[in-house]
């Protein structure tokens, strides 16, 4: 376990506001990702599509975000050379801001699919499921976030969990849906694309659980990826 | 938590001095246990030493083992007692009067402040290298030579052997090899450096102490003189002090970091630097206030 600092300030004020600025900007690329993610499960429970809409048509600010970020982070690393907590610190923003951009990818593919099937009944019956996870989805990404903005490594030991219960949700979803087939030939293509847009939930869930590993990794200084010490 | 979690002396190791009278909880419980790291040979043991300027105590307790063949680097603010500390490994502070030393400095063994030892011969088995470079107004080659025939050596075919060695060994055989006999002053401040590592080495020392060995060089004679820290540590034990912790980070395989006369953290370099234990470290090395 490191000392991950939070007390004292740098001796250059400026370095202090860089940082700061950094970790403010990759919690608004958070906040646009989260709104995206809360307007595609709006249309999926009030079947209006104004929500999906949007999110289908601004992946760029995300993506814009995710580069200019990134731009920072560059700079950084140039012109400060960060050291221990500093580092783990321009580290952890440029593996999230990549999770950030791809949880932005898998909720505009959600989006497209329910646009494209375009129909309130078959969104009622296809898309239930989803609706369900994707509130829980939802919680663990704000809940990640919010570990990220607070550094804090103990919640996010617990967010990286639910995970797995989003993973079974998913399994258990995924046969649901294979009935429907079973019972009506014609659902086959909006099954096939409510089963990817199943699976782009569960992408969401698992970049969700990278961010809580990348703040376990900025506060302790540890990589707890792939189950190397346990939190899998 | 333990600041010093790993190596043959880890943090339950051999504390004989865990009875010692604690007023500063935090750095006492810390120096009161030999710091080491890896199950590294040991070159250089020190064991509960204190160094004193006259009244002024410089050094406060400190315990660590140096591992041989390594690169060790020290680090801390101006007047954290890293120079100091360096100085006692070949006693060049016996130079300055009125200091004294109470505990044990061992190099492969021997007692360094034992009152018997031939100080000299101390200073032949550790060389030394300072911040400006400081040749012998004479040739290129005579500088090399001149710990060899203070020695007695004075075989030519000797001498022409260990010198043109020695030059190789600093990486500066190729640019001086025609001109060994100008005056090492008409060389670089780089080059004069890497002249002065070469007479250090030419008389194969156990230790090198390198004190600020590049502070006063530009960013290419810098880059060789690491390069060349890099190459020599197959052969020599190598204790660096910097200011620049870049260039810690980058040429030494451990790191220990010194504050106000306590020597607060010691770890492998890449642990030290992306994971330090001590707050304090953690504050000097990402360039906060303590």
């Amino acid at each position: 376990m490191s000392t991950y600092n939070t007390g004292s300030t740098h001796i250059s004020q400026q370095y202090d506001n860089e940082l700061e600025d950094l970790r403010s900007k990759v919690l608004s690329m958070g906040g646009v990702v989260e709104d995206h993610l809360v307007k595609v499960i709006t249309t999926l429970s009030t079947t209006q599509l104004e929500g999906v809409e949007y999110v289908a048509e601004s992946d760029h600010v995300v993506n814009s975000l995710e580069i200019e970020i990134d731009q920072i982070c560059t700079e950084i690393l140039l012109r400060r050379t960060p050291a221990a907590s500093d580092m783990r610190l321009v580290l952890a923003i440029f593996k999230t801001i990549t999770d950030l951009e791809r949880i932005g990818d898998e909720t505009e593919k959600i989006a497209r699919l329910v646009l494209k099937l375009n129909d309130p009944r078959a969104i009622t019956i296809y898309y239930t499921g989803i609706l369900a996870i994707s509130r829980n989805v939802r919680r663990m990404l704000s809940d990640a976030l919010n570990a990220f903005a607070r550094m804090d490594s103990k919640s996010a030991i617990r967010i990286a969990q639910m995970d797995k219960e989003i993973d079974a949700g998913i399994d258990l979803l995924m046969r649901q849906l294979i009935t429907f087939t079973l019972e009506d030939v014609s659902a086959i293509s909006a099954v096939l694309d409510a089963v990817l847009a199943a699976r782009a939930l569960e992408r969401i869930g698992d970049h969700a659980r990278n961010i809580c590993e990348n703040v376990i990794y900025l506060v302790d200084g540890i990589d707890v990826r792939h189950g190397e010490t346990g939190i899998s | 938590m333990q600041p010093k979690p790993d190596g043959a002396q880890g943090p339950n190791g051999p504390n004989n001095f865990a009875a010692t009278p604690s007023v500063k909880v935090d750095v006492e419980q810390r120096s009161s246990e030999v710091s080491s790291v890896g199950e590294q040979e040991a070159c250089l043991e020190v064991e509960n030493m204190n160094f004193y300027y006259g009244d002024v105590k410089a050094l406060n307790n400190i315990n660590i083992i140096i591992p041989e063949r390594k690169v060790t680097a020290f680090i801390g603010p101006s007047g954290c007692g890293k120079s100091t500390l360096i100085r006692i490994f070949n006693r060049m502070n016996d130079l300055i009067d009125g200091t004294r030393l109470e505990g044990s400095v061992r190099l492969n063994g021997t007692e360094i402040y034992d009152p018997d030892l031939n100080v000299a011969d101390l200073r032949r088995r550790v060389g030394m290298v300072f911040q400006k470079p400081n040749p012998f107004p004479k040739s290129i080659y005579e500088n090399v030579a001149y710990g060899l025939r203070i020695q007695g050596i004075n075989n030519r075919a000797t001498l022409n052997a260990t010198v043109e060695k020695a030059l190789k060994g600093a990486a500066l055989w190729e640019e001086v090899k025609d001109r060994l006999h100008e005056n090492a002053l008409s060389l670089s401040g780089g080059q004069q450096q890497r002249l002065v590592i070469a007479r250090a080495i030419a008389i194969e020392p156990e230790v090198l102490l390198l004190d600020e060995p590049a502070s006063a060089l530009d960013p290419i004679s810098t880059l060789k003189i690491e390069e060349l820290i890099y190459e020599l540590k197959s052969k020599y034990t190598i204790v660096i002090v910097t200011h620049n912790m870049q260039q810690a980070a980058r040429v030494s395989d451990y790191t220990a970091f010194m504050y106000l006369g306590d020597l607060i953290e010691y770890d492998e370099t890449k642990k030290l630097f992306s994971t330090p234990s001590i707050k304090q470290t953690e504050d000097y090395i990402t360039g906060r206030y303590g």
